[in-house]
């Protein structure tokens, strides 16, 4: 399995503004029985995505026809809140989504999003209502995540700087495996052992 | 010693930094991995795809606890879930990784057993792959939760690349009231901040009510840190932590426990420590607290009305509130007394310990839960079980109505056949009330314990004080 990769990224978004969104509604706990990370994008968002009798709900975001091949989740302050499961990443990358702005991201989903080539980016609070605001007046607004430069903008937009963890930046950009990093201090991760020996 | 005075969480993580390149996160050493089957399968596959065996299966635990069925005879509620849990076994086996299997007599919710057996002792850095991992704190360690592909660099390297976090002094100081619990201390610590407040830092829970605390109700507090936002919430160690492990199977043993103690006693937080950032909270205000809402922030005296939305000066916050209590079917400005109740939850690695069933008992005991109400009793462990029964609990929850239970997560993730009906109303002394947690279309109100059972009593929500004295709710 290759490591994630993720230089830049131009598409349409959706809009899902409600506030502290919890991995709960990402990906319900029901669908954590999986052994591998295969069909929980069909899953996503499942109990607002789906009525009673399994048929979609027309009034999601993600049922109607402008969720069609977007690739970019705007959401809502403290997205991605509650448990440590990574199903939720996988979720949404399984969905299709590579980037989700946000105004904040808990940390453990950051994290998770970070692995798995789902860019989370933060920008100001008014920034984002004016992302959403353009968004409105465009349905097929089309929005630029720049992980190289690490920016995002839209028509209209300058470029606005994320921040993002200088080393996940630099393992998307080149694909780097960050197990295979991580083993590369086995020697280091020995001495300590051996130094903290009881 | 001229050092810079030192929180509790630097000790630690200066003491397990194994190497830090520029511009990389430190890689960490972990003294405990614990494992359970929902969050480690593809974990174990990332190590059977390059050939790797879990590199320190001694400092790596297994157990079963999410998907394992309460209701007895271990059938687990599908095929999904026997394959999860077949996995789990065939995968500690394969690496030499101690498992607390099926027909173990001390299986049970991994942060349960973690203290339970020993395993948790101050000063350590323990990771699982489950967020609730930061009720190890309680012992003074650093605790926290990750995801699957870090359960996979733990396996395999026992190390883990992590950004150091900032971090914020929960200082609650006065005495709590009869009836208000730890676990009230922290559903107002919730309320107080909010469930991001925490958001990129560590919690060291500090002042003299937590320091009164025993170590179940530290416990139950930290547990809860990640509900605000805050990876791992931790206490400083004391005799009451050092008691708790003295003796217990994996503790160390002789002189080892002498030196353990030595060093345990250095983790403190140095006199004039700074913290990015302190809150604070006065124990002797409070009164026991409920959620009313779909996030463990949204919690109230349960005494109080419930809050307006037109009191919010923030747009989508005043959203939020109007869609949690749409969910919730309550009304803004009533009061949450009252609330007629379908079933009660006592449980979950927040409140499960025999603590916990103790302070239930006594307040249950000679009184019925209301018949229009389910009430499950689930320990927290097979070992809480069998001391809970060995005291006669067992009993007092079962001639009072309740359903006494096998030791699990049941009915606070919903995966393993114990859920809400839709619509149905719990109280529940477990951790979120986020929509659908313990059921699609359930409705989830947090409580301690004592709440829990004065509600099943009532048959709505209700205050236990009144009962404390052999009142009537």
């Amino acid at each position: 399995m290759s490591a994630p990769k993720f230089t830049s990224l131009t598409a349409r978004c959706v809009v899902l503004p409600s506030v502290d969104v919890d991995t709960d509604q990402i990906i319900p706990a029901r669908f954590l029985k999986i052994t591998d990370k295969l069909g929980l994008g069909e899953k996503l968002f499942c109990d607002w995505r789906y009525l009673d009798d399994g048929s979609p709900n027309p009034m999601f975001i993600l049922n109607q026809p402008e969720a069609k091949g977007a690739k970019i989740l705007v959401a809502g302050h403290n997205f991605g809140c509650g448990s440590s499961r990574e199903h939720a990443p996988w979720a949404l990358v399984g969905f299709g989504f590579q980037a989700v702005i946000s105004t904040m991201f808990a940390d453990i989903f950051q994290g998770n999003s970070l692995k798995n080539g789902l860019i989370p980016v933060v920008i100001r609070p008014a920034d984002h209502a004016a992302l959403i605001g353009a968004r409105g007046q465009s349905q097929n607004l089309q929005v630029t995540v720049d992980l190289q430069a690490t920016t995002v903008s839209w028509p209209g937009q300058a470029p606005l700087k994320f921040p993002i963890d200088p080393f996940s930046r630099r393992c998307l950009l080149d694909g780097v495996d960050e197990l295979g990093y991580l083993q590369q201090f086995t020697k280091q991760a020995e001495a300590y052992e051996a130094a903290h020996a009881k | 010693m001229s050092q810079k005075p030192q929180t509790l969480f630097q000790k630690i993580w200066d003491s397990h930094v194994v190497a830090e390149e520029p511009g990389a996160p430190a890689v960490l050493y972990i003294d405990l991995h614990l494992v359970h089957e929902v969050t480690s399968p593809q974990a174990f596959s990332v190590l059977t795809e390059r050939g790797l065996k879990v590199r320190r299966p001694e400092r790596t635990v297994a157990t079963m606890d999410h998907s394992i069925p309460t209701k007895g005879g271990y059938e687990a509620a599908d095929e999904l879930g026997r394959i999860q849990l077949r996995l789990l076994e065939s995968n500690a086996q394969a690496n030499g990784v101690r498992i607390y299997g099926l027909n173990s007599v001390q299986r049970g919710i991994v942060h349960v057993i973690g203290p339970e057996q020993g395993f948790t002792q101050p000063g350590m850095t323990i990771v699982c792959g489950d967020s609730h991992t930061s009720t190890h704190g309680a012992f003074g360690s650093l605790g926290f939760g990750i995801g699957t592909s870090e359960v996979g660099h733990v396996l395999a390297t026992q190390c883990l690349l992590q950004r150091k976090p900032r971090t914020c002094e929960v200082r609650v100081d006065g005495t709590l009231h009869p009836g208000v619990t730890a676990k009230d201390i922290i559903l107002a610590v919730l309320a107080k901040i909010g469930v991001g407040g925490g958001t990129g830092h560590v919690f060291e829970y500090t002042g003299s009510a937590i320091r009164a605390l025993d170590m179940e109700g530290r416990m139950t507090v930290c547990n809860m840190s990640i509900e605000g936002g805050a990876r791992a919430g931790m206490v400083a160690p004391d005799d009451k932590t050092f008691n708790f492990v003295h003796g217990r199977e994996f503790a160390p043993k002789g002189a080892a426990w002498d030196r353990a103690v030595t060093c345990w006693r250095e983790l403190p937080t140095d006199t004039g420590a700074a913290y990015d950032k302190t809150v604070t909270l006065d124990a002797g205000s409070l009164e026991p607290m409920v959620t009313f809402g779909t996030n463990p922030g949204q919690g109230v005296a349960i005494t109080q009305p419930l809050p307006l939305p037109a009191s919010l000066a923030n747009a989508a916050e005043r959203a939020g509130l109007e869609k949690s209590l749409a969910y919730m079917k309550f009304e803004a400005g009533k009061p949450i007394l009252g609330q007629t109740v379908d079933v009660v939850f006592l449980g979950s690695c927040t409140n499960s310990r025999i603590g916990d069933l103790r302070a239930a008992a006594n307040l249950l005991r000679g009184r019925k839960v209301a018949k229009t109400v389910r009430m499950m009793v689930v320990p927290g462990s097979q070992s809480v079980k069998q001391a809970a029964e060995a005291e006669g609990l067992d009993k007092v929850f079962k001639e009072a109505g309740a359903d006494w239970r096998e030791a699990g997560c049941s009915m606070c993730i919903a995966m393993n056949g114990d859920q809400l009906s839709p619509g149905q109303l719990a109280v529940s002394t477990s951790n979120r009330n986020f929509e659908g947690r313990q059921g699609k279309g359930g409705r989830t109100v947090l409580a301690s314990p004592l709440t829990a059972v004065a509600s099943a009593v009532a048959g709505k929500i209700a205050d236990p004080r009144p009962l404390l004295n052999g009142g009537q709710a």
